[in-house]
């Protein structure tokens, strides 16, 4: 048995850390979203003001809403595209398994906002996909809608996003015993029956996590709509950036802010409960 | 158990076999798993593929299921071709080594799986998932998820879950491998009678000798993806083919020497055949061999002085190694006789000296 100072020395490190980085600032956070800014000055004075405000402008809500739309459009996409991905790697690659797996996890390693600036230059109206378009004459003048929209935001977000979800499908797909597939073919179900009879249901967990993934990382975007979205593409995260620095209202970037973090555990939570129904161990 | 005439096989022609393997062959690689099988097994028969780990057995079975396809040859099921059809078009079912139940599904539902794949009608599922629980003896967990299961309840389960169907053939690998001594005797018993009462054709594979011999109609021994021989167990047994079979099967005393001029010689044991003269090998049986208190032989028995070197208690026998002299030791199962030291007389029939190919 380990000894109790022991034990005390090794637990200190995270619980500080955990306590300096994580809760000290959730407190803080939490506790400015009942202050108010007056003539420029914080004002330590508890109130629901800000709450009344995100309720009442219907400005709020509505970007909370695209956001939302935006994150769970960023989900489907994901999901569509990497979960086809996982599935014929998991099970139809062969040989060329590891080196595709590889290909996949790749992208990962380009920095963020790399990647941003690429989609800039392959959607904007002098960029490579209006180019395309003129010179094979699809179109006369460059399109617009492609840039500085939240289909941009969705495309940029689909693509850094797909790898995470690709990541925990591919897990629980590789996770699923063959003999498995095997037995339901055996007692006569075709390949794509024993894809919903099996392997869809097996593989849940894993969708479940990049399906939370995706939308809880994409909720919390502030980049992708900066470097591509424009105007009609701000999201939340965008709002409570100016807030924070340019409009100098802390106390209302902190109640958006904890709504966000409301949602997003409810979602965790959620998909925790769900997850633990789909896990048969 | 329970009689369940709903699982009655649905057509069995008396006269074809149920099942033509036809020279099947399979390459994995450069390696040559299978080399030429040919094999028959008739309908309502138990067969077994028995054989060391990579003799070739469980692909030859995968290949039956339709899990692999053979590189050269065909399988031919009641006059239907059956190695160009996938899996889930044949009429065969599989109890997988470790039982390959679904997770996910309750007892009851993966029963039902097969028959809800193939859109049998709902009020008949509930009948005969039923019986199929019910000749298994696991009505009281139908509800149960297959991880709640021990090893012996899990196997039920997934026999019942192929049985439901009703397979014109039911292939099992190695089913019982993963239960512990005395439940896997006991489930030999249980599949046998099972087996017999259904009338459902068995292919078994299986590595466990004994096994084999309790439970099959027919062996079919299988050595390097080759049939070495395919027999009943008793003639198998009594005549093994090869010195491979005879060694494989029960224990043995292969002996090595020749023939010439009609006198058999294996080192110092002598007795007339009349064979052509050659280089011979021969299975001699440990319990073939008896003592011979007052040193008289019959016409027909070999006699010889050996001296006891080992013995072995074993409750109903003892086995013994005894030296017939020039190093020659030879292995004696006798009933229960007490301790033997030192020299004495045996003697074996010539009839059960057989001989064997290499």
């Amino acid at each position: 048995m380990y000894s109790r100072a022991y034990k005390t020395l090794v637990s200190a490190p995270p619980l500080i850390w955990v306590a300096l980085f994580l809760l000290l600032p959730y407190g803080l956070m939490f506790a400015h979203s009942f202050w108010t800014v007056q003539d420029g000055v914080l004002v330590h004075d508890w109130n629901l003001s800000n709450y009344q405000k995100l309720l009442t402008n219907s400005l709020y809500a509505e970007v909370l809403f695209r956001t939302m739309r935006i994150a769970a459009s960023v989900m489907l996409c994901s999901l569509l595209l990497g979960y086809p991905l996982a599935y014929y790697l998991s099970f139809h690659s062969g040989a060329r398994k590891e080196l595709l797996y590889q290909l996949v996890i790749v992208p990962l390693w380009v920095s963020y906002l790399v990647r941003g600036y690429a989609w800039k230059t392959i959607l904007g109206s002098e960029g490579i996909l209006n180019g395309f378009l003129q010179y094979f004459h699809f179109t006369h003048e460059p399109v617009s809608f492609l840039l500085y929209s939240p289909f941009a935001v969705v495309l940029m977000l689909t693509h850094i996003y797909t790898p995470f979800v690709f990541l925990p499908i591919y897990a629980s797909l590789e996770h699923i015993p063959r003999p498995l597939v095997e037995a339901s073919e055996d007692l006569g179900a075709s390949p794509a029956s024993t894809f919903f009879r099996v392997i869809l249901p097996l593989s849940m967990p894993g969708l479940l996590a990049g399906a939370t993934f995706a939308f809880v990382l994409s909720l919390g975007d502030f980049l992708a709509p900066l470097l591509v979205g424009g105007s009609s593409g701000t999201m939340i995260a965008n709002i409570v950036q100016t807030l924070f620095g340019a409009t100098y209202d802390w106390p209302l970037g902190a109640a958006i802010s904890v709504s966000i973090l409301l949602i997003t555990l409810t979602l965790l939570f959620l998909t925790e409960r769900l997850e633990k129904r789909w896990s048969f161990e | 158990m329970s009689s369940a005439p709903i699982l009655q096989p649905t057509s069995a022609d008396a006269n074809a076999p149920l099942l033509e393997v036809r020279a099947i062959a399979k390459r994995f690689g450069t390696r040559d798993v299978l080399k030429n099988i040919s094999l028959n097994i008739a309908s309502g028969e138990l067969l077994t593929l028995l054989g060391e780990s990579g003799s070739g057995k469980t692909t030859l079975l995968r290949l039956i299921a339709g899990f692999e396809q053979p590189t050269a040859g065909e399988i031919w099921m009641s006059g239907e071709r059956l190695d160009v059809l996938p899996p889930y078009k044949r009429r065969v079912n599989t109890v997988f080594q470790n039982y390959a139940l679904f997770p996910h599904l309750h007892v009851r539902d993966n029963v039902a799986y097969g028959l809800r794949v193939q859109s049998v009608p709902k009020n008949e599922i509930a009948g005969r998932v039923d019986d199929a629980l019910k000749m298994v003896k696991m009505v009281e967990f139908a509800g149960a998820r297959p991880s709640r299961l021990s090893g012996g309840q899990q196997q039920r389960i997934a026999l019942a879950r192929a049985l439901v169907n009703r397979p014109q053939l039911l292939l099992l690998d190695e089913p019982l491998s993963a239960l512990d001594a005395s439940l896997r005797k006991q489930m030999q018993s249980e599949l046998k009678a099972l087996q017999r009462e259904i009338g459902i054709t068995f292919l078994f594979v299986t590595h466990d000798q004994e096994e084999a011999m309790a439970l099959s109609d027919r062996i079919a021994l299988l050595r390097d993806g080759a049939l070495e021989q395919v027999a009943s167990p008793r003639e198998i047994y009594a005549h093994p083919a090869t010195a491979y079979t005879a060694e494989f099967i029960g224990q043995t005393n292969l002996l090595r020497g020749e023939i010439c001029r009609s006198i058999a010689t294996c080192g110092v044991l002598r007795w007339p055949l009349e064979e052509a003269d050659a280089p011979a090998r021969f299975s001699l049986r440990p319990e073939a061999i008896r003592l011979c208190p007052d040193g008289r032989r019959q016409t027909n028995e070999v006699k010889f002085r050996a001296s006891v070197r080992q013995q072995i208690y074993g409750g109903a026998s003892e086995l013994l190694e005894v030296d017939c002299g020039a190093d020659q030791l030879l292995r004696v199962r006798l009933p229960a006789c007490g301790p033997l030291t030192g020299e004495h007389d045996f003697v074996f029939s010539i009839a059960d000296a057989i001989r064997v190919a290499d």
